[in-house]
């Protein structure tokens, strides 16, 4: 099975007044048809950039400095603007947290859906609002002839997510990136996403990069958890071994400071210190002044990717014993 | 008499739109204009005693931040009163009613927007402990370095602004600006709910850290239940401004009453070890301005009756310190 996504050694740097940023530092992952990769980590770690990044989106002063992205087989970095606009929104599209971004306020629903069909498809307008109407009704909107012909602002704030959800399935892309999608949603409402979600991309075949700073949310809709600190990928494997047995002190840390893997009332095991300015990394490992593993070699060099058992990639000198947190 | 420090009693609070000109013209000539009117919260009831610390959870709209914000006295109830150690507070003299209304601080969600932006850490902080006469002015320096210390902040800081702060610095201040007046309640409204993982656990901790050092009690405002359940010893859970359940932490989170706070639990999401299909509770939170009969959950209810549509179940003790308002406790 070939991958739908393959990104190798892609650096995105941003050159700044201030220096360069590495807001991407040489990161590999792939992500299989059908699958969910879940790409985690806090602000600043680089993990949005990752997304614009495959989409093409990333604007000066960023640029991507080297590397490869390839959908199905076919490489994206160095395409041409003309080029772009035969993928972007047919065979990869974006969910983006809040769904404004994506939505106009002053056109209705009907007229943005039928505009993107017509912007990728050699169809009728009628056959264009068929595909809206249907789109609608896939991602769970009630009445989705009324509701083509209303604005956004007449929609709840799941509703418009859905909507987004629905315009980004309108081409059945190979691939979405969806950056925190449900991070601005009610508990309720989240779960009705990612169920509407995770059926769709069974359904269709999707491969879905998640982007998200919450471990619980991708925990149960994800294949592969991939793990960003500081610009740099530090651990990538399948979602059930990064949870049960974090190798990364820094993935061990996030897990550990849930307050549901802490005693109740008791003080959460906190990862002292906070993230790095990207412009005055430490050196060595990015982590390691934060690290509770940590070592003398770790400020001398910069860890390299290694593979360790049960398909986990990691960049740290001195791994977690494989007796996890979550024995 | 009841040991609560603070409590709301029966309150409700409704906020209406002001007829705009054209409303009022067409009101004058005899058209039927109806106003709009938000129940924001329909007689709620909740108390904290001294250094107890409650969970507030509800969606957004349930009411909760408008509960915490009348708690804290920004807002009055429309109906209803809130009782300071046993006196209602709109009984209290001038005196009294400035200590109650220091009694308690809220700490808000967002620190950035509620930072004034031209001023240093020293004024944001110092500014109410001095002008409530708290700390004479010559030792307010060494005030404020020991409450920046007690945050977690170094003391040299009290001269940067807040753009100069990281999130859970930023965090760390409006703690700081809370404590300033040394209050005994503290309404966090959604404290934690910006910051990253990492940074939330330390934030976590300073509040236990500072529960323990000064007694203080909380009314800790969340959607976050994991959170919840760690800080909180007593949870109360709002739909569409009605609280439909209270209980222990412990209790609520071992055996939920009510069918939205077990549907509640169930869509939490937790790190589960593997991939899993989610079974959704389905509907929205319907509109405060137009609420359903009866109770207000039943379309969204898998055990709706005929009966949740037409009454609305009263909030009751279903056993010793928990309260339920829901008709299925009748059934047995």
């Amino acid at each position: 099975m070939s991958a739908t996504l393959e990104v190798k050694d892609l650096s995105t740097h941003f050159f700044t007044r201030a220096g360069v940023v590495k807001a991407v530092d040489s990161i590999s992952f792939s992500v299989e048809r059908g699958q969910v990769l879940g790409l985690v980590g806090e602000s600043g770690s680089g993990k949005t950039v990752t997304g614009l990044s495959i989409m093409g989106l990333v604007d000066r002063p960023g640029r991507i400095v080297s590397g490869s992205i390839k959908l199905a087989g076919q490489e994206l970095v160095g395409l041409s603007e003309r080029d772009w606009r035969t993928i972007r929104g047919r065979k990869i599209a974006m969910i983006f947290q809040d769904p404004m971004m994506t939505l106009n306020p002053v056109l209705r629903i009907d007229t943005q859906m039928i505009e993107t069909v017509l912007a990728h498809a050699d169809v009728s307008r009628e056959s264009a609002r068929e595909r809206s109407r249907q789109a609608l009704s896939r991602v769970g909107i009630p009445s989705p002839d009324e509701r083509l012909t209303a604005y956004p602002h007449q929609f709840s704030g799941g509703m418009r997510q859905r909507v987004a959800i629905a315009i980004a399935l309108l081409h059945d892309p190979e691939l979405i990136i969806a950056d925190e999608p449900t991070t601005a949603l009610d508990v309720t409402i989240q779960a009705q996403i990612i169920a509407q979600v995770q059926k769709l991309a069974a359904e269709t075949g999707t491969s879905i990069v998640w982007v998200t700073h919450d471990l619980a949310v991708v925990s149960g809709l994800s294949d592969r958890l991939a793990v960003m600190y500081a610009g740099r990928l530090i651990e990538e494997g399948p979602t059930a071994e990064v949870l049960r047995h974090p190798h990364h002190p820094y993935t061990l840390g996030l897990l550990n400071s849930l307050p549901i893997n802490n005693p109740q009332g008791q003080p959460l095991n906190q990862i002292p210190g906070s993230t790095p300015s990207l412009l005055r990394l430490p050196p060595g490992c990015p982590f390691g002044p934060r690290c509770s593993h940590r070592q003398d070699d770790c400020a001398s060099a910069a860890p390299p990717e290694t593979s360790v058992d049960h398909g986990v990639r990691l960049r740290c000198f001195h791994p977690v014993a494989r007796q996890g947190a979550l024995a | 008499m009841s040991d609560f420090l603070i409590e709301a009693r029966d309150v409700s609070k409704r906020f209406s739109q002001e007829p705009d000109l054209a409303a009022k013209v067409a009101g004058l000539l005899g058209a039927k204009t109806k106003r709009i009117v938000v129940h924001a919260l329909d007689h709620v009831s909740l108390g904290i005693r001294e250094g107890e610390v409650v969970g507030l959870v509800g969606e957004s709209g349930s009411g909760k931040s408008t509960l915490g914000r009348i708690i804290a006295g920004i807002w009055e109830p429309s109906d209803g009163e809130i009782f300071f150690a046993g006196t209602a507070r709109n009984g209290l003299n001038d005196v009294q009613r400035r200590a109650a209304d220091l009694a308690v601080q809220m700490v808000f969600q967002d620190p950035m927007s509620s930072l004034n932006p031209r001023m240093r850490v020293a004024q944001i902080v110092g500014e109410a402990p001095q002008y409530h006469g708290i700390v004479p002015q010559a030792e307010i320096g060494a005030y404020l370095a020991d409450l920046l210390q007690k945050v977690g902040l170094d003391p040299s800081f009290a001269e940067r602004y807040p753009h100069q702060f990281s999130g859970g610095q930023r965090a760390r201040i409006g703690i700081a600006r809370a404590l300033a007046v040394k209050p005994r309640v503290i309404v966090a409204d959604e404290a934690i709910a910006a910051l990253d993982v990492s940074i939330q656990a330390q934030v976590i901790n300073l509040f236990m850290k500072l529960r323990a050092e000064l007694g203080l009690a909380y009314l800790f405002i969340s959607h976050d239940l994991g959170v919840v359940r760690h800080l909180a010893d007593r949870v109360a859970i709002l739909y569409l401004g009605r609280i439909v359940e209270s209980a222990p932490a412990s209790e609520l989170f071992r055996a939920p009453n009510h069918p939205y706070t077990v549907a509640l639990l169930a869509n939490m999401p937790k790190v589960e070890t593997g991939k899993h299909a989610f079974a959704p509770l389905e509907g929205e939170i319907p509109s405060p301005i137009n609420p359903p009969t009866g109770c207000h959950f039943h379309p969204r209810c898998a055990h709706a009756t005929a009966r949740c549509t037409a009454e609305v179940p009263a909030l009751r003790e279903i056993a010793p310190g928990r309260m339920a308002a829901c008709h299925l406790n009748d059934a047995v």
